[in-house]
């Protein structure tokens, strides 16, 4: 505000016109002194712990400011324990503390028998702790959390894992409990999220780590066995027998490991296809290693020379290191969530008219719960007391709450907002109707080959052409020289081993993978990918993904109205079902239950009445006679977006007073996407919303048929496969649980979440909300990516082809496989890589 | 030429010793997080005084 308040006219002529002399710089310098000096004043108004702006009544300690008493306890206690380094590592380093936890939050981690599922270990001692912090973003972060041990004792080590956004906590069991631990946590501005999944240990990781074993044993190899190769290479004669006998036992036990430990994955997933009828490229690539290393392993121990060991190891070294690279994960991201990560881990209970925190798993059928508002309703139950006013944005799209009134049934999802409610359970959580839709979607096959579709379809041409080469050369050599038959014939398979094609898509795919991490679009591995470039159809949800989610911006402008008018206006539009009036109705903080006499519903214009004996009227300009000259005809407001800023005004006794704005709705760019894909894809719009906005959506969408309103979760689940039947390949998008069914059923589903951190439904992609404008250009990349894939399978053929001609003639010695493979790996890699950060480029990717 | 056999035998060792170190990073969980220990590395003397003593000849674990 004071920035553009205080730079003179000056200025903005400096700054539309760089100086092109220096004289004008001197001349401005003065000014820039000023502003940097405006500026500076401008950041110290902003909270010491959070960087936040201060509002008008400051709290001052130490000559620092702060925006709530929260931040301020929390410097208050790090300074007291000598923690300030926290502020010198990065400037505002802290989270806002507004918002404070509720005291009895946490009061479910003294149940035992709960803590002992979060517990990584446990001694009697010691008990260790890994909690989940997503609020860590910065290095004072780090360091905060890595010195707990200073804020209180008892607590003996802390170690984050940044990436994952981690902290394992180890501490003293008799001096502080789990609970106290999480309440410091969330003390300092770091709140651990717990969710009922987290009760439920799995072990990953483990996977990668063999992965790397493998690599590190087979470059350990590799490395060795061209060095003893070295004298075959250069054609030395080595004259002793003797050390030509041990260079090539060295070289065996080296390729030991190699061939069993290293390569055993291809053999298991080669067997693996074929038992399925189906071959995959780890077929040849099985092949191939097999027949190197019994060839090899014959001329050892017949002729003592090392044959294609080298070849061999250094095959399998580049395989897996492409292995390593397409196994890009993200591993603070979960694609695989339930609704266990979804609901809280714990549920305020009443019994006997006290209030307890209990974990949820011990929720039983008839307990009366309490649910404040925000919180979530963790199973089906009926209304006990208090009003209903349920959110159900998130399991429905519907995007204005339901009222619910004593007795009715509330089924699980729903978020309470207003004031807290008590309700009776009826069913336990994991049989609720949420929890049940969840469970009867159908989860996507996982089939675990090692390789993607494009490769293994190829693969099955490419497996039998190999077998006829090599069948067709050894029948050709058999009447002339069945020593070069039998030499065709192995050195064929050998050199057809398809390295170069087993890792153009891995290194292609791992880099576009990459790129898209880089522009906030996390894709779960190479296989979604693959399926992104072949869909033909898109499929967006509204609420959440076109529409910005959450609550719209409400705002009363163009006057002032107090707070009794407040009430006023609050009791009117409380009798509307109108989405605009219960938006307002939940604006407005102020108590309300004022008596309306003369209501009046005037569809499409707004509401009347009278309280308190003063005349009300709110609703459109239509219902006020001084702006009837302006209102546009209704042809017009059904080509602009009408919810990109709706208005309603307030008129007290005929007198306007001013109007709401009510803001939200479309994101910024959601029609130029939509308008551009449209041209390339079938564009559909479920919409779990009522119509209110159908006409502008129809139009957008062009076609009438495209556009469905009020689906349910069932509804768009049944839709995708209704699509998929008819051969549609289809991408769907959405936000929500109520998406989470045709997100999970659609060949590509994208999650699109505005704080990726957060529950997104278990999908095959997580796109953040802001980058949802460059949905175009990702899907453009990813059939480039394909195209590259392909090209680089024609360069790796051409080797091969280079490879039998040789081979065809009995040819292929030792040597010239041993170049000619690592060459063909490493020009497919180099190619598939730089050809992939190019495109990416010219496309501002990167 | 036999000592050339020694010195290969040799050269083996080391490089299997280099291996040995490899598989003892993985395994210690040294390349779980490939971010923290760089900004971990510029903070000083943060161990609880009761793991100081404790660590001392046990730096790495």
């Amino acid at each position: 505000m004071g920035l553009s308040g205080e730079v003179s006219p000056e200025f903005h002529f400096f700054l539309q016109r760089p100086a092109k002399t220096t004289s004008y710089f001197f001349n401005y310098t003065t000014e820039i002194m000023i502003l940097s000096e405006s500026v500076s004043q401008e950041i110290n108004m902003s909270c010491y712990h959070c960087g936040e702006r201060c509002p008008t009544e400051v709290i001052r300690l130490d000559e620092k400011l702060f925006c709530c008493e929260g931040c301020k306890i929390v410097y208050e206690i790090l300074s007291e324990k000598n923690l300030c380094n926290y502020y010198d590592l990065n400037a505002a380093p802290g989270k806002t503390q507004k918002i404070l936890p509720l005291k009895n939050k946490y009061e479910y981690l003294d149940d035992e028998e709960l803590t002992n599922k979060l517990l990584d270990f446990k001694d009697g001692k010691i008990s260790a702790v890994t909690f989940f912090i997503p609020q860590m973003h910065c290095s004072s972060c780090i360091w905060l959390l890595e010195n707990l041990f200073k804020v209180n004792s008892a607590i003996l080590q802390s170690r984050v894992n940044f990436i994952e956004k981690k902290l394992s906590v180890s501490f003293q069991t008799s001096a502080i409990s789990l609970r106290q631990v999480v309440e410091l946590l969330a003390f300092i501005g770091y709140e651990p999220q717990i969710s009922f999944e987290d009760t439920e240990k799995k072990s990953q990781n483990l996977v990668s780590k063999k992965l790397y074993y493998k690599v590190g044993i087979a470059g350990f190899g590799f490395g060795n066995i061209m060095l003893l190769s070295f004298p075959e290479y250069l054609s030395i004669d080595v004259s002793s027998a003797e050390l030509r006998a041990i260079f090539s036992y060295v070289i065996f036990l080296l390729s030991l490991p190699i061939f069993f430990y290293c390569g055993s994955e291809y053999f298991v997933s080669a067997i693996k296809g074929l038992r399925k009828k189906f071959v995959n490229l780890d077929v040849p690539i099985s092949i191939g290693i097999i027949t190197l290393f019994t060839k090899s392993v014959f001329e050892i121990f017949a002729h003592g020379n090392p044959g294609f060991m080298d070849s061999l190891a250094g095959l399998i070294f580049f395989l897996l290191l492409g292995k390593i690279f397409q196994n890009k994960t993200y591993d603070v991201l979960n694609f695989e969530r339930n609704y266990k990560s979804f609901f809280p881990i714990s549920v305020t209970v009443k019994k006997s008219g006290e209030e307890k925190a209990i974990p949820l798993s011990q929720l039983k059928i008839g307990d009366r719960i309490v649910v404040r508002n925000g919180e979530l309703i963790p199973a089906d139950s009926i209304l006990f007391s208090g009003d209903g006013n349920i959110d159900y944005s998130f399991v429905t799209g519907e995007s204005s709450p339901v009222e619910k009134v004593v007795g009715e049934m509330i089924y699980a999802g729903g978020r309470q907002s207003g004031s807290s409610i008590e309700l009776e359970v009826l069913k336990e959580v994991s049989q609720s109707y949420l929890t049940q839709l969840w469970n009867n979607f159908t989860t996507k096959s996982s089939e675990d080959f090692s390789f993607s579709g494009v490769a293994n379809a190829f693969s099955k041409y490419f497996t039998f052409a190999v077998l006829v080469i090599a069948a067709v050369s050894y029948f050709y050599w058999m009447n002339i020289d069945h020593n070069v038959a039998v030499n065709a014939f192995i050195t064929v398979l050998i050199v057809a081993c398809p390295c170069a094609l087993a890792l153009s898509t891995p290194f292609t795919l791992g880099n576009t993978l990459r790129i898209f991490g880089k522009n906030d679009f996390y894709v779960k591995n190479i296989r979604a990918l693959e399926n992104l470039g072949s869909i033909d159809t898109i499929v967006w949800d509204k609420t959440g993904t076109l529409t910005e989610s959450g609550e719209s911006e409400i705002t009363f402008v163009d006057g002032t109205l107090s707070s009794k008018e407040m009430i006023w206006v609050k009791s009117l539009v409380r009798n509307s079902n109108h989405p605009l009036s219960k938006k307002i109705y939940a604006s407005i903080n102020e108590a309300a239950a004022l008596k309306i006499e003369n209501y009046l519903e005037l569809p499409g214009k707004g509401i009347q009445g009278e309280v308190s004996g003063q005349k009300l009227k709110i609703g459109s300009e239509h219902l006020f006679e001084q702006f009837a000259a302006e209102a546009k005809t209704p042809g017009e407001l059904e080509t602009v977006p009408p919810p990109l800023s709706s208005e309603v005004y307030v008129s007290i006794n005929d007198e306007v007073r001013g109007k709401f704005k009510i803001q939200n709705k479309y994101r910024h760019d959601a029609a130029t996407i939509i308008t551009r894909l449209q041209s390339k894809y079938d564009s559909y719009l479920l919409s779990g919303d009522n119509e209110s906005e159908q006409l502008y959506l129809e139009n957008l969408f062009k076609k009438k048929e495209n556009v469905l309103f009020r689906q349910a979760p069932l509804d768009k689940l049944n839709f995708i496969t209704r699509l998929q039947a008819k051969k549609k390949r289809v991408l769907m998008l959405g936000d929500g649980l109520n998406d989470a069914g045709a997100l999970a059923q659609s060949n590509v589903g994208i999650s699109v979440s505005e704080d990726i951190l957060n529950f997104t439904p278990a999908s095959d992609a997580i796109l953040n909300a802001k980058m949802l404008k460059k949905i175009p250009g990702f899907l453009k990349f990813t059939t480039i990516s394909i195209k590259i894939i392909y090209a680089s399978f024609t360069i790796s053929i051409l080797y091969n082809l280079v490879g039998f001609y040789f081979a065809v003639q009995g040819l292929l010695s030792p040597l010239f496989s041993a170049v000619l493979m690592p060459l063909s790996s490493i020009s497919v890699v180099v190619f598939a890589t730089v050809t992939t950060t190019y495109f990416a480029r010219r496309k501002g990717l990167l | 030429m036999s000592v050339i056999a020694v010195l290969i035998l040799f050269s083996i060792l080391v490089a299997g010793s280099f291996l040995a170190a490899f598989i003892w990073a993985v395994k210690s969980g040294q390349y779980d997080d490939k971010y923290t220990p760089s900004v971990r590395m510029l903070f000083d003397d943060n161990e609880h005084p009761a793991l100081k003593e404790k660590n001392k000849n046990n730096t790495n674990s």
